[in-house]
């Protein structure tokens, strides 16, 4: 008897915790809450220090900058800055602060945002995003260390209300840039009770601990479990907050997200399995959404390589891919063939696009370079670890060798791996992504500079650099596109990347979830989204 | 008793020692290091962060300087999550991998017992071929295969309980204690069988009936005594195997366990945080063969010194 109540008591155990199961998401339209598959667990909830999209995501509920942006359009809309007024010659900003308050009652003042952007280019504290600030003057000399008195640098609080910021130069996505995590506005009495203001791994942004000023606080955060924020009744803007928490559910891997997607447990997933996407856009086309985002995927070439120095070489291995074949065959996830570096964006940048497929004239190139099909070259192609990457790699590898007789060593490495080989120059061809942090070409544009540090592939154009810093000096937006067209045309004529497609994003959204617009930068202000 | 024990300790710190050896220089000789990001770290935030993790000594000096951290128990901080210590993620991870395999190996005996004792008492018959034929199947799916297939049927066919997390929903414990206990169970099984077949078949057993006693009495009091003693030397590699390889089911159900933590680190080569796990394992795996190790010297005079 003793036996059969062990046996009976480990049952009860095991069954104790199992009520009666109603999904959550069925549940949210009475409680408010939304539940977010967020990607990989954050590194921590500094502004200043991360520089993850889980992490940006938190952010942008916790924290509130200058400007936030327009949940459809993007365009930047008064934040803790009710206006601004812009100098004639583009490089005075005057910002007036609304009467907002942290979460403790503070009230929010310009000099607050000084102190951040002091915190965000000290040097000492290892930001890895400082560049953010830099079209501000003096900012990347003191960031570097040539300057050490920070009233140098072009950001002032005027009275407790206003602030000005003056820039190195005439900068048009300057507004916009101030949306970014990274120059958000941090509580100086909070950071300074738990450490200095260039303490890495500071203590203030832990539950009890944390003061923001965004829409949302922060309740509650378990490692690898969730963190929870609950709406923020001393936000400015408090009215138009329709969630009451929002649970940010860290999930690193895209089979469990999607299980929980269908068992109910988040109302919005980060991806979606590949072999997925056709079959959802059958069964579910009002939760699937598609759409294009400000990202490209491109391969580098290391031009310090013999014969990937050869412009000629670089252009036949472009003129051979067949873009549209990628994205509809192989990628399949409604991605944009692409034929320039940036990607389209509705500011009115219209990038040059003359890559082509043309195997035949792939072929010349590569007779005219001294080779040919039958010399049979070999390069190494590196990417992390990732389905998707291998089978464009595939593909890339098969139509190189149908149109060139090239051989293509394909080479697949842990993430890390590859990071520190790309960091390194230890690569032939590697493959590459990068999204914009704005709407600006510049953010694509500005990486190949000579020397840069995500320039990675030994590409240094004298005439590219040029047209790149008179682009920074200009002051209309028509003359500026002018030169970053003249650039970029450079970019794609050389091709020390080589453009494939434009990213798009793709994920599952509960139908009760309202407010939450699609758009380039895959932004989503919470105070704009309801469930119904 | 004590000079088993105390044989054990002096053989487990030249292990751990060596633990630790080889994982310092495996970790440090991997390609790739803990700062390398997708947008590139300038060089002078580079030498910083070096700097501030103790990176930019020799690996002598680092490792001497481990050696005496580890000793006074400061693991270091994790270099995955600035603000954040080894000896934090770990006492975060371990009570939940522990609840984890506690479940698991509850689970485990309460189903292993009863089908072994059911098998053993009627041999041969379906009461005996149907449990030990599903225990094999039990031992032979791996749980990457079976956690997928219980979230399937449960949590998304029939809508019995959620599909992910740990203390988060309601229910949400069933499915990874099913998944990580089942090939347990099936061992724990087989070995019930086993055992208990064959005290069953010991004359004390027939002296016992002879004597008029209840077979309630004579297979719990007498025979369950002898027969279980290959379990309880199961229980020790068993607990550690349930600690130590929960990192699947952790991953399969998003628990926020020790192994994923450790997993993770591995990936983002958070040196510290895989030194500590490693060292914490091996501890884990020890000490519970030592625990086995005793309670079946406990139970059978045989094995004692």
């Amino acid at each position: 008897m003793k036996f059969k109540f062990f046996v009976l008591s480990i049952l009860f155990t095991l069954l104790y915790s199992c009520g009666e199961n109603t999904p959550p998401v069925d549940l949210s339209p009475e409680t408010k809450i939304l539940y977010l598959g967020n990607g990989t667990e954050p590194k921590d909830l500094d502004p200043h220090t991360v520089t993850g999209v889980p992490e940006s995501k938190i952010l942008m509920a916790l924290i509130e900058g200058l400007v936030i942006r327009h949940p459809e359009g993007l365009d930047p809309l008064p934040g803790m800055a009710k206006r601004w007024d812009i100098s004639s010659d583009g490089k005075e900003y005057i910002f007036y602060l609304r009467d907002a308050s942290w979460s403790n009652g503070d009230p929010v003042t310009a000099n607050d945002f000084v102190y951040a952007w002091n915190r965000m280019l000290m040097p000492s504290l290892g930001s890895q995003y400082p560049d953010m600030l830099y079209d501000v003057l003096n900012a990347e000399e003191f960031n570097k260390g040539k300057i050490t008195d920070f009233s140098l640098v072009g950001v002032k609080a005027l009275d407790p209300k206003t602030l000005k910021v003056n820039l190195k130069n005439p900068a048009p996505y300057f507004v916009e840039l101030l949306a970014h995590y990274t120059t958000r506005p941090v509580h100086q009495p909070t950071i300074e009770k738990f450490g200095e203001i260039d303490t890495l791994g500071n203590q203030w942004t832990r539950p009890g601990n944390f003061v923001g000023n965004g829409p949302f606080t922060l309740e509650e955060w378990k490692l690898n479990q969730v963190i929870k924020v609950k709406k923020n009744p001393t936000y400015w803007d408090a009215d138009r907050v329709q969630l009451n928490e929002i649970h940010f559910l860290p999930i690193d891997n895209v089979s469990r997200e999607d299980f929980m997607f269908r068992a109910g447990q988040i109302h919005v997933t980060s991806s979606i399995p590949t072999e997925k996407i056709e079959v959802y856009k059958e069964q579910y086309p009002d939760n699937i959404s598609i759409s294009p985002y400000y990202g490209t995927y491109y391969y580098r070439i290391n031009l310090n390589k013999e014969p990937l120095n050869n412009k000629l070489i670089r252009k036949a291995l472009s003129l051979s891919i067949d873009r549209e074949l990628i994205t509809e065959k192989v990628a399949k996830g409604g991605q944009i063939p692409a034929f320039s570096f940036t990607p389209p964006d509705p500011n009115g940048y219209f990038p040059p696009t003359k890559l082509e497929y043309n195997p035949s004239k792939a072929q010349e190139l590569l007779k005219e370079a001294g080779y040919s099909k039958a010399d049979s070259l070999t390069f190494e192609l590196l990417y992390n670890t990732s389905e998707g990457h291998q089978k464009i790699a595939e593909a890339m590898q098969q139509m190189w060798k149908e149109a060139l007789g090239v051989n293509i060593v394909l080479t697949n490495t842990d993430w890390k791996v590859y990071l520190s080989r790309e960091n390194t120059g230890d690569f032939e061809i590697s493959r590459a992504g990068w999204i914009g942090d704005y709407q600006d070409p510049k953010t694509f544009l500005d990486m190949m500079v000579s020397g840069r540090g995500n320039n990675k592939t030994g590409w240094s154009n004298l005439e590219y650099d040029r047209l790149l810093a008179k682009a920074a000096e200009s002051t209309s937006q028509e003359e500026r596109y002018g030169y970053l067209y003249e650039a970029e045309k450079i970019l794609i004529d050389e091709l020390p990347i080589i453009p494939i497609y434009t990213y798009t994003r793709i994920y599952m959204k509960h139908e009760t979830v309202k407010g939450w617009e699609p758009n380039l930068l895959d932004s989503h202000a919470y105070q704009y989204i309801s469930i119904e | 008793m004590l000079s088993l024990i105390l044989r054990r300790i002096g053989i487990a710190i030249p292990v751990l020692l060596t633990v630790v050896t080889l994982t310092f220089l495996m970790v440090h000789s991997a390609p790739g290091g803990p700062f390398d990001e997708e947008k590139a770290v300038s060089p002078e935030v580079l030498i910083k962060l070096n700097e501030k993790y103790n990176l930019d000594q020799p690996l002598s000096a680092q490792y001497l300087d481990y050696l005496s951290g580890i000793l006074v128990g400061d693991f270091g901080p994790s270099f995955r999550y600035p603000g954040r210590s080894v000896t934090e993620l770990i006492s975060i991870g371990l009570p939940v991998t522990f609840e984890l395999a506690l479940y698991s190996i509850l689970f485990a005996l309460a189903v292993g017992l009863l089908a072994g004792i059911l098998g053993a008492l009627k041999p041969n018959t379906p009461l005996d071929y149907i449990p030990m034929s599903t225990a094999m199947i039990g031992i032979c799916i791996p749980s990457i295969i079976l956690g997928p297939s219980l979230i399937l049927i449960f949590g998304i066919w029939l809508e019995w309980v959620p599909v992910s997390g740990w203390g988060y929903m309601p229910g949400d414990k069933l499915l990874p204690t099913l998944t990580l206990g089942t090939a347990y169970a099936a061992y724990c099984a087989r070995l019930t069988r086993g055992g208990m077949l064959e005290i069953l078949n010991q004359d004390f057993i027939r002296t016992a009936r002879a004597k008029g006693l209840s077979e309630t009495r004579v297979v719990v009091v007498h025979a369950l005594r002898g027969g279980l003693t290959p379990v309880i030397a199961f229980l020790g590699p068993a607990m550690a195997g349930l600690l130590a390889g929960s990192f699947v089911v952790e991953t399969i159900f998003g628990i926020p366990g020790l192994g994923r933590f450790y997993v993770e680190a591995a990936f983002n080569r958070d040196y510290t945080m895989i030194l500590g796990s490693s060292i914490f394992f091996s501890f884990l795996i020890i000490f519970f063969n030592l625990i086995s190790d005793l309670i079946a010297a406990a139970l059978n005079p045989k094995l004692r010194d």
